[in-house]
C-alpha cells in the first residue's frame, strides 16, 4: 500500500505550536472578563470585616472608594500609627472628604451625578471616631449612599 | 524572472506577544470583587427645623447602645451580639399589639391594601472608641433582621424570596418593612448600659 508508505526518515514530528498563540489568547481573554483593575494602591492596611448582609458592588464607575487604616509600614514613621483616611493616593484629613467628594462628583457625567455611591473600606480594628467624622462629612457633602464593604460570610461563621 | 511565492508570515512570537499580555493583565488586575453592605445616610441636619427625635414617643424608638468597651445593650438592657436578629424583628412586627412595642399606622400599599406599618425606628448609637468591626456586625444584625421579615413577607404573600420579584412588588414590600435604622449624633456612653 503505496498510500501510507513513510516519507522520508523517521522519528517523531515536532508538535506545532502554530495553535500556542490561539490557546494563550483565550486564556487572556479570560482573564481580562472576570479580573477588574485594581483601583489604588492601598497605604494603609486593611482587614476587611464580616458581614453577611452584603451585596456585590455592581457598576464600579459610580463607586468611589474612602479607606482608613493604619499605614502600612514604611509610613508609620511619618504619620503614625493610628487609622488614617486615604482618598485617591494620597493620606488625607476628615476635613479633606467634602472637596474630595466635590472634586469626583465634578468628574462624573452630569446625570450619574445622584447615583455615586461612596464606599468606605475600613479596617476592622478602626474605632468608630474617625468612622463618624467621615460619615458627618459625607452627610456635610450631600454623598449618602455609602456602602461599607466587608467580606460575605455565612451565618454560621458570623458569631 | 520567475514571482516569489507569497511568503507567509511567521507567527511564531505570536505567542510570546500573547504571553506578555497576558501577564499584564495578570499582575495589574485583581480577581476579588468588592462586596458591600448598603446603606444610606440621613440627609444634613436643617438648622431651622428643631430635633424632632423628641417627638417619637418612647414605644417607637429602639435604642440600641454600644460602648467603648464594645458591650451592647437595647433599650439599657445588655444583649448578646446572637439575640439582636429576633428582638429587632419582634419590635417591627409587634404581634400582639404589645403597649410597650410600637405603634402602626395604616398605609395604603399596592398588592397589600391597607396595611398597618410599624412606626418603629432603631435608633443605633455607638461611641468614640467602639470598634467599627463590632458597629458593622451589629448594624449587619439590624439589617438582617429586616432582611428576613421582607423575605418572609414575600414569601408568605407571593411565593418567593424577595431577591426574585420583581421591582414594584421589591417596592411595595419595602414600604411594608421599610429600614428605619437612625444613627444618632455620637457621643460618650458610659460603660454601664443606660441612657
Amino acid at each position: 500500500m503505496a498510500k501510507f508508505a513513510r516519507k522520508g526518515k523517521g522519528g517523531t514530528p515536532a508538535i506545532s505550536t502554530a495553535s500556542l498563540p490561539d490557546i494563550v489568547f483565550m486564556l487572556l481573554f479570560f482573564f481580562m472578563t472576570v479580573t477588574t483593575m485594581k483601583e489604588v494602591d492601598l497605604k494603609v492596611k486593611i482587614e476587611k470585616p464580616k458581614a453577611t448582609e452584603v451585596k456585590k458592588i455592581e457598576n464600579k464607575a459610580l463607586v468611589k472608594y474612602i479607606n482608613i487604616g493604619v499605614p502600612i509600614k514604611k509610613y508609620q514613621s511619618k504619620f503614625g500609627k493610628e487609622p488614617i483616611i486615604q482618598l485617591n493616593d494620597a493620606f488625607a484629613k476628615v476635613r479633606d472628604v467634602v472637596p474630595w467628594v466635590d472634586a469626583v462628583r465634578a468628574d462624573m457625567d452630569a446625570e450619574n451625578r445622584s447615583k455615586m455611591t461612596t464606599a468606605l473600606k475600613i479596617d476592622k480594628n478602626a474605632k468608630m471616631g474617625i468612622v463618624t467624622d467621615v460619615k458627618q462629612e459625607l452627610r456635610k457633602a450631600k454623598a449618602l449612599k455609602i456602602t461599607y464593604i466587608a467580606d460575605k460570610t455565612t451565618q454560621e461563621d458570623f458569631y | 524572472m520567475a514571482r516569489r511565492p507569497l511568503q507567509e508570515i511567521n507567527a511564531g512570537s505570536m505567542a510570546d506577544i500573547a504571553f506578555l499580555l497576558l501577564i499584564f493583565f495578570l499582575v495589574t488586575t485583581t480577581m476579588s470583587t468588592n462586596t458591600g453592605m448598603q446603606r444610606k445616610l440621613p440627609p444634613p441636619p436643617d438648622p431651622n427645623q428643631k430635633n424632632d427625635e423628641k417627638n417619637v414617643k418612647e414605644r417607637n424608638v429602639m435604642v440600641v447602645l454600644i460602648n467603648k468597651d464594645n458591650n451592647i445593650a437595647i433599650k439599657g438592657r445588655p444583649i448578646q451580639l446572637k439575640d439582636i436578629c429576633e428582638k429587632t424583628k419582634k419590635f417591627f412586627l409587634n404581634p400582639n399589639n404589645d403597649e410597650n412595642l410600637p405603634e402602626k399606622k395604616i398605609k395604603d400599599i399596592p398588592y397589600f391594601g391597607k396595611y398597618p406599618v410599624s412606626k418603629g425606628v432603631v435608633s443605633l448609637q455607638t461611641d468614640r472608641a467602639t470598634n467599627y468591626e463590632k458597629y458593622l456586625q451589629v448594624n449587619n444584625e439590624l439589617v438582617r433582621a429586616v432582611n428576613e421579615l421582607r423575605d418572609e413577607k414575600a414569601k408568605q404573600k407571593f411565593g418567593m424570596p424577595f431577591d426574585e420579584l420583581d421591582q414594584d412588588k421589591q417596592k411595595a414590600i419595602k414600604e411594608v418593612f421599610p429600614l428605619n435604622i437612625s444613627e444618632a449624633e455620637p457621643r460618650r456612653i458610659a460603660a454601664g448600659a443606660g441612657k
